[in-house]
């Protein structure tokens, strides 16, 4: 046998794990992608937000959150919360990937014998509480994160937003009140995929500088792209940003990332696609024919 | 023993209870500096307040959460609805002012649709008691409840001593059966007058003492039916959704009727002014429910 040549050292060990965990992340969202496509017929589900919100959702369970269902119940676990509930699908297919969801409750969806509806909810272990009425979870995940703080714990709370989401008065106060509190075991993860339901942001309720606004109310703020899992890692590790500052990831993403038919599309916010449509949109996704899509678009609000 | 005498003791005792508020401290103003780790005061934001509420409740803490109840029950109703009923989390929602009690605030500070609203949510139940020695007396019961409730506080004092509490029981004053008046919170004390005046003139009179609207009584309220001629609900809230709803709808599930005269706000806002004014202005003292409940018998 062939004696082989010691491998060379990389010149950047970090960075050459960057790169590993990168391709392992991709090939993991990639999946996400394929439960999300797949939960988007038979009644449908909220496919724009789950797209952009998924390489996210990968990266804080995979890397980041000290969570998995060994410590469920531990106090000093870190807390995940998606206020914005419609990307259930893509918080879900990651709780499959991740081996902590039988993938064949998936094909549960919208059935009366499961739980998995268009909302989180805690009938799924993991989900920390349910979602669906827009600008509740910034307040109940600074009721932890204050609790935390009380226990002298170390631990971090994080709660995924929608630019849409950002409408909503409760959210504006709830910030005051975080500044107020200091909560730097906080961050919030801004989904800006620049659409609300039927129109982008910038159309209805500009949110634009964001950036600064969540300034204004007292937090350090940090933009990314948020389909680079190299630059969520670089950024979230840096968490918390400020000692005594509420921290906020505005992460710039796309709406239907993932599949050019759809992406950017107001009108493909909700779908119902048929069995046909799906097959293609797998095949799409995968880098092959663009999907030809004929069901009708709804307008589901 | 107060309100707050209560409320340190079971923090004390227990690491579980915490005190909230949304600058709303009249009920506790000495206790925020004794228990730094177990007070939070989040400003005007009643929204915010119930949503933190749930997310400690979800940590195990029993948070007792404090504001003036319109904004409280209404402002938030939405957040207590979702985050507290929906969850089925230990949070202690504590009213102030409800009813006439917010005598001249005028009419966006009068909740007359909090006991509708509140029992109403799957989950919450709902104590209004008579007075300070009444809410005292449920006080540790509602509290270490794993139930999510509504309290209307009241620290009105008491003209007669008061049974123990229990959850879901009335307490009933007397066996008259010539009139039977249900009543719950503030208004009891005027009920009870009522009572004494009714008695003087003859009549025979019982009086319930309603406690908890949710879970109510079903067996004192159809027993007190059954043996009654007239019944009379006496509540200061809108006619809609309160205590004489609440009759209706215990008559209606045991199909059975009866000759009910109500005191409640007739679908209005009362005219604000301080407190026995408003009384007199509105009809519900003593004497002009007396007056009422004669004229109904004999008629």
């Amino acid at each position: 046998m062939k004696k082989l040549k010691p491998v060379k050292k990389p010149k950047s060990k970090k960075g050459k794990d960057t790169f590993r965990q990168n391709n392992e992340l991709k090939k993991m969202a990639l999946r996400v992608r394929e439960h999300i496509i797949r939960m988007s017929g038979n009644g449908g589900c909220f496919i724009g937000a789950s797209l952009s919100c998924a390489d996210l959702i990968v990266y804080l369970y995979k890397e980041f959150l000290n969570v998995s269902p060994d410590n469920f119940k531990d106090p000093a676990r870190d807390y995940f919360f998606l206020s914005k509930g419609h990307d259930v699908p893509a918080l879900y297919s990651t709780y499959v990937e991740l081996g902590w969801l039988d993938e064949a409750r998936l094909k549960n969806h919208l059935k009366t014998n499961d739980f998995i509806y268009w909302h989180p909810n805690r009938n799924i272990p993991g989900i920390e509480f349910h979602s669906g009425s827009l600008g509740h979870n910034l307040s109940v995940a600074m009721g932890v994160a204050l609790d935390c703080k009380f226990r002298k714990q170390k631990n971090k709370i994080v709660v995924v937003v929608g630019d849409g989401e950002l409408n909503e008065g409760s959210m504006w106060e709830a910030l005051l009140v975080a500044s107020a509190k200091k909560l730097d075991n906080l961050l919030i993860v801004v989904d800006r995929n620049q659409f609300q339901a039927n129109l982008p942001t910038e159309d209805l309720i500009p949110l634009e500088p964001l950036d600064k606004k969540f300034e204004a109310f007292g937090c350090k703020v940090k933009t990314i792209n948020g389909h680079k899992f190299s630059q969520m890692n670089n950024t979230f590790k840096k968490f918390p940003f400020e000692k005594r500052k509420v921290s906020v990831v505005i992460a710039e993403t796309v709406r239907g990332k993932g599949l050019p038919s759809i992406e950017k599309r107001a009108d493909r916010w909700f779908v119902n696609f048929k069995e046909e449509e799906i097959e293609q949109l797998l095949n799409e996704l995968h880098g092959n024919k663009k999907a030809k899509l004929t069901s009708e678009t709804i307008v589901a609000r | 023993m107060t309100y707050s005498d209560i409320v340190i003791d079971l923090i004390n005792k227990d690491d579980r209870f915490l005190i909230m508020t949304s600058e709303n401290r009249a009920a506790f103003r000495d206790l925020p500096p004794l228990i730094p780790n177990n007070f939070i005061d989040v400003g005007i934001a009643e929204q915010t307040l119930i949503g933190m509420a749930a997310g400690l409740a979800l940590r195990g803490r029993t948070p007792i959460v404090h504001a003036l109840t319109t904004f409280l029950t209404m402002r938030a109703f939405e957040f207590i609805r979702t985050d507290v009923g929906i969850g089925n989390l230990p949070v202690k929602i504590v009213g102030a002012v409800p009813g006439f009690l917010s005598d001249g605030n005028g009419p966006t500070h009068q909740a007359l649709e909090d006991i509708s609203i509140m029992r109403g949510i799957p989950n919450v139940n709902v104590f209004s008691p008579a007075d300070e020695e009444d809410m005292l007396k449920g006080l540790r019961k509602v509290f270490e409840s794993p139930s999510p409730f509504y309290m209307r506080y009241n620290t009105v004092k008491a003209v007669v001593e008061h049974s123990d509490f229990e959850i879901g029981k009335a307490e009933t004053f007397g066996s008259g059966t010539d009139v039977a008046i249900l009543v719950h919170g503030f208004l009891f004390t005027q009920a009870f007058r009522a009572k004494e005046i009714l008695e003087s003139q003859g009549f025979s009179v019982r009086l319930i003492n309603i406690r908890t609207p949710k879970p109510i009584d079903e067996n004192a309220i159809l027993k007190t039916v059954d043996e009654c001629k007239l019944i009379v609900t006496i509540e200061d809230h809108f006619i809609t959704g309160g205590l004489y709803t609440i009759l209706a709808e215990v008559l209606l599930r045991n199909n059975k009727t009866a000759k009910v005269l109500p005191f409640a706000l007739m679908n209005k806002w009362f005219k604000p002014g301080l407190l026995n004014d408003v009384l007199e202005y509105e009809g519900f003292t003593s004497k002009q429910i007396a007056e009422k409940i004669t004229k109904a018998i004999s008629s």
